[in-house]
């Protein structure tokens, strides 16, 4: 039988990952797949507390944090395309007008 | 038994995904790897019962919001990156050195955390269907339910409000 740790470590892992990919990828849209996945790690811990307390508010809480997701990929997809606008490129390393 | 080898399938199969992704060179692959990964994660939601959750994963994630990032890919129509990292070698080593330290501190957490009983099986049973859910949803997380109907609207507007925003000067 698989325990809670083994749940728990793959959402580490995960996560783990998506920092990776965050920190490294200088593309903006993979940066932002990359958030998307630790939100997906995240969602993993919840429902493995879920079950392991079999109790339902965690579930109910992934399923709001779906509902954030959508809405967080909305709004982000649109800003990269008005990023895209402006500079011809999604390359966040080349956008430095506020960087000092 | 099975459910252990499913287990690690779905894992090797998450965590493969989600390296591919990361260090793919070529955006739609990396959109398509992510795809994998969330059904992966939706298989290992089945493997603890949570039915009505690995629908929603598959229908809102693999579906909606990676068919929205397949069309603003499509839509920029990116060249293929050549280089796949900033050059700069040492904020590669302070990544390699904070991801090892994020890794460890989370596993040193998990490892630390003495559950109840490691026997415990991590099943919901009844808890995990559409109808369970929709019952709390319904009742005791009424407001925050229509809460996120705003939210939402308020993203569909935002969103038009943004990409439809004109350059100065381009009337």
């Amino acid at each position: 039988m698989i325990s809670a740790e083994w749940y728990l470590a793959l959402s580490a892992v995960l996560f783990t990952i998506g920092v990776i990919g965050v920190l490294v990828r200088k593309n903006a849209i993979v940066m932002f797949m990359c958030v998307e996945m630790m939100l997906n790690a995240v969602n993993l811990t919840l429902v493995t507390f879920s079950g392991w307390h079999n109790d339902i508010n965690g579930l109910v809480i992934v399923f709001f944090s779906l509902c954030v997701a959508a809405a967080e990929a909305v709004i982000g997809l649109a800003i990269i395309i008005g990023i895209f606008r402006n500079n011809l490129s999604i390359d966040l390393s080349r956008i430095n007008l506020l960087r000092w | 038994m099975l459910i252990t080898y499913l287990f690690f399938f779905f894992a090797t199969l998450a965590v493969a995904s989600a390296l591919a992704m990361v260090f793919n060179k070529h955006t739609v692959n990396s959109a398509l790897f992510l795809v994998l990964n969330l059904l992966s994660l939706a298989g290992i939601y089945l493997l603890m019962e949570a039915q009505f959750l690995a629908v929603i994963q598959i229908l809102v994630y693999a579906g909606a919001i990676m068919v929205l990032f397949l069309f603003v890919i499509m839509l920029l129509n990116l060249d293929s990156e050549t280089t796949l990292f900033n050059s700069i070698a040492i904020k590669e080593i302070l990544v390699v050195v904070l991801s090892a330290a994020i890794l460890a501190q989370l596993m040193y957490a998990i490892y630390q955390w003495i559950g109840l009983d490691p026997t415990t099986p991590i099943a919901l049973g009844e808890l995990g269907t559409v109808e369970a859910v929709g019952d709390v949803l319904y009742t005791d997380y009424l407001l925050p339910f229509q809460v996120t109907a705003i939210l939402l609207t308020a993203a569909v507007v935002g969103a038009l409000v943004i990409a439809q925003r004109k350059i100065q000067g381009q009337k």
